[in-house]
């Protein structure tokens, strides 16, 4: 922080008005660049360390240094937290923590989206007496802490029979991202000229002719942008995973939490990081794919409608 | 006649009605109900299954003598502070840092944000690796032959908090840098123009001219960095389970353990209650200057 208050005013000696080109090693860009370098290195030191600890034998682990490149590259860490390593009595690795948390993601993703959309569209197109009082409602929702929501829930999924499995969790999840996802569906919703909705109501069309020809074929952008938002929040959820499901259906980011705080056994470091990597993985490719358009999806939340 | 017209009223729309029943129902039934009903249980002395037999304040007395529950808030005003503060400072200077036209910007914004992406539990596990004595940063700075350095965050009681914070700025920052980014870009370029034409130096110009006009940016940023602290909990499970001892416990993990662990429902009722009510301390003063004003306005 220092630096970039020292920065400003180097610049404004350094830097005579006018059209004239800068120098390229200015004091001022030693400032800019020095300090985006070393906030650089913070951010991707974690990155750094865990693929490295993941790619060596333990007992180069306890000889050498964390931030050194292994000498003796081995994918064995990789193996064996897929495949065999232990969360109390199973042994059968993370892949079951993988693949409970995709059957997970996969409903919770499209119901959560479906839901939302279509109440942005009518938050939008076919508002009613009342329904902005619960989208107001909807958007304080999203800052009641779950805490306070989590054992009524219980109940409820108890009375509906759905306590502890995954259609339970499906459901918690498409709850709670129905806030911020209605107000991102109903944010781009509105800067739809009201004209095209009406010419299609005059020639007829109703409520989901309209939602399904018109507006969803419009709003792909929008709907990219849900499902960035929607897969990197369910894959990392932890609190909801803990509480509403099973030891059997624990999602992935809750069974690396049970082997790597795992008291038993001898610690595996090589195998913690790996394990850590792949349920980092998901995620971690979906932001590199998807650019600006992640950009997009966290800043939703924060624009105003 | 009328009767008629209510009933046209009632049917009209009705689609968009039945569309809106998962919402209708999340916020009556979840969101209002379910608060309602948690908030109400905290006054009962429910233990493994929630009862109606009312104890008054009875809970949130025991609530406030409970030490471990003091040590709790302690950590959350401390953390929450702390992380305010360096989550926004840290945030203004990287997105004004690059603001200034410099190369590579796309490069340093996925670095910055790529940890972001990441869950708290991954976040965690990864610097308790980094911040572990005898492999991590204090093993390497000794091996380079300072003997007595120490670094050893997580195992201090002292200072397990601030091994709680590098790792909570290393997955936040990245985000508020971009919200502040956006809200820098979104200042009128005639701005700095007219700076420029009155001969203001430029960081004259941030502190004096752009700091004030990004209050919804920063407000924003405020409220949705302070909501997420009062939920801290994944972080904390995963890099120091609440230890050493009960150092880094926070009220999220004490709302969990006396709910599902402990089976004394009406502690954890009101506790969450007591976390309700400091978000609401933070959201109402929000919502009143935000929504508030512009209806007088």
């Amino acid at each position: 922080m220092a630096d970039a208050t020292l920065a400003a005013p180097t610049r404004a000696a350094a830097v005579p008005r006018g059209a004239r080109p800068k120098r390229a090693l200015s004091g001022r860009n030693i400032m800019i660049y020095g300090t985006l370098f070393v906030f650089s290195v913070y951010y991707l030191l974690p990155l750094w360390v865990m693929v490295m600890t993941s790619l060596k034998g333990m007992p180069e682990i306890r000889m050498g240094n964390i931030f050194a490149p292994p000498v003796e590259i081995t994918f064995e860490p990789w193996v064996k937290a897929w495949a065999e390593a232990c969360t109390g009595l199973n042994c059968d690795g993370l892949s079951r923590g993988f693949w409970n948390s995709v059957q997970i993601l996969i409903p919770s993703v499209i119901l959560s989206i479906v839901v939302a959309s279509v109440n942005g569209y009518a938050l939008t197109f076919w508002k009613f007496k009342g329904s902005d009082v619960f989208f107001t409602i909807l958007i304080f929702g999203a800052f009641i802490p779950y805490q306070v929501m989590l054992y009524p829930i219980v109940i409820l999924l108890r009375e509906m029979g759905i306590y502890g499995t995954l259609w339970g969790l499906v459901l918690v999840h498409t709850i709670f991202g129905m806030p911020i996802l209605t107000l991102l569906f109903r944010n781009y919703f509105s800067t739809i000229p009201e004209e095209l909705f009406k010419a299609a109501r005059v020639d007829g069309a109703g409520f989901w002719a309209i939602y399904a020809k018109i507006l969803m074929p419009m709003s792909l952008p929008i709907f990219v942008v849900a499902i960035i938002l929607q897969v990197t929040g369910i894959w990392n959820d932890f609190l909801f995973g803990v509480v509403y499901t099973k030891p059997d259906l624990y999602p992935m980011t809750v069974q690396l939490n049970n082997i790597v705080n795992s008291v038993q056994g001898v610690k595996e470091y090589n195998v913690n990081m790996a394990a850590t990597l792949l349920t980092g993985l998901v995620p971690l490719v979906i932001y590199f794919i998807s650019g600006k358009l992640f950009v997009r999806g966290i800043a939703a939340g924060a624009v105003k409608g | 006649m009328a009767e008629a017209q209510r009933t046209t009223r009632m049917w009209r729309n009705l689609n968009a009605k039945i569309a809106a029943i998962p919402m209708v129902l999340t916020t009556l039934v979840v969101f209002v109900g379910g608060t309602a009903w948690t908030v109400l249980y905290s006054f009962t002395d429910s233990k493994l299954l929630p009862r109606e037999r009312w104890v008054g304040f009875d809970q949130y007395e025991r609530l406030w003598s409970n030490s471990r529950w003091l040590t709790s808030i302690e950590n959350l005003m401390i953390y929450g502070v702390l992380s305010l503060i360096f989550t926004i400072v840290i945030g203004f200077v990287l997105a004004v840092a690059m603001d200034q036209k410099i190369r590579f910007e796309d490069t340093f914004r996925t670095i910055m944000l790529y940890p972001f992406a990441l869950s708290f539990i991954v976040t965690g596990l990864v610097w308790q690796w980094i911040l572990n004595p005898e492999f991590g940063i204090q093993s390497i700075v000794r091996g380079l032959g300072w003997e007595s350095f120490t670094f050893n965050p997580l195992d201090n009681p002292d200072l397990v908090l601030y091994g709680l914070l590098i790792a909570g700025l290393w997955q936040g920052t990245g985000f508020v840098m971009c919200l502040m980014l956006a809200g820098l870009r979104g200042i009128d370029e005639d701005i700095w123009k007219a700076a420029r034409v009155d001969g203001i130096p430029t960081w004259k110009t941030y502190v004096l001219i752009i700091l004030p006009m990004m209050r919804p940016v920063f407000i924003t940023t405020l409220v949705l960095v302070a909501a997420g602290i009062i939920k801290l909990y994944d972080l904390v499970v995963a890099q120091t389970s609440g230890g050493p001892g009960t150092a880094s416990q926070v009220p999220a993990m004490y709302v969990y353990d006396y709910m599902f662990q402990a089976q004394n429902l009406g502690q954890g009722f009101a506790a969450s209650t007591m976390m309700l009510l400091s978000v609401l301390i933070v959201l109402i003063p929000w919502a009143y200057l935000e929504f508030g004003g512009r209806k007088h306005g």
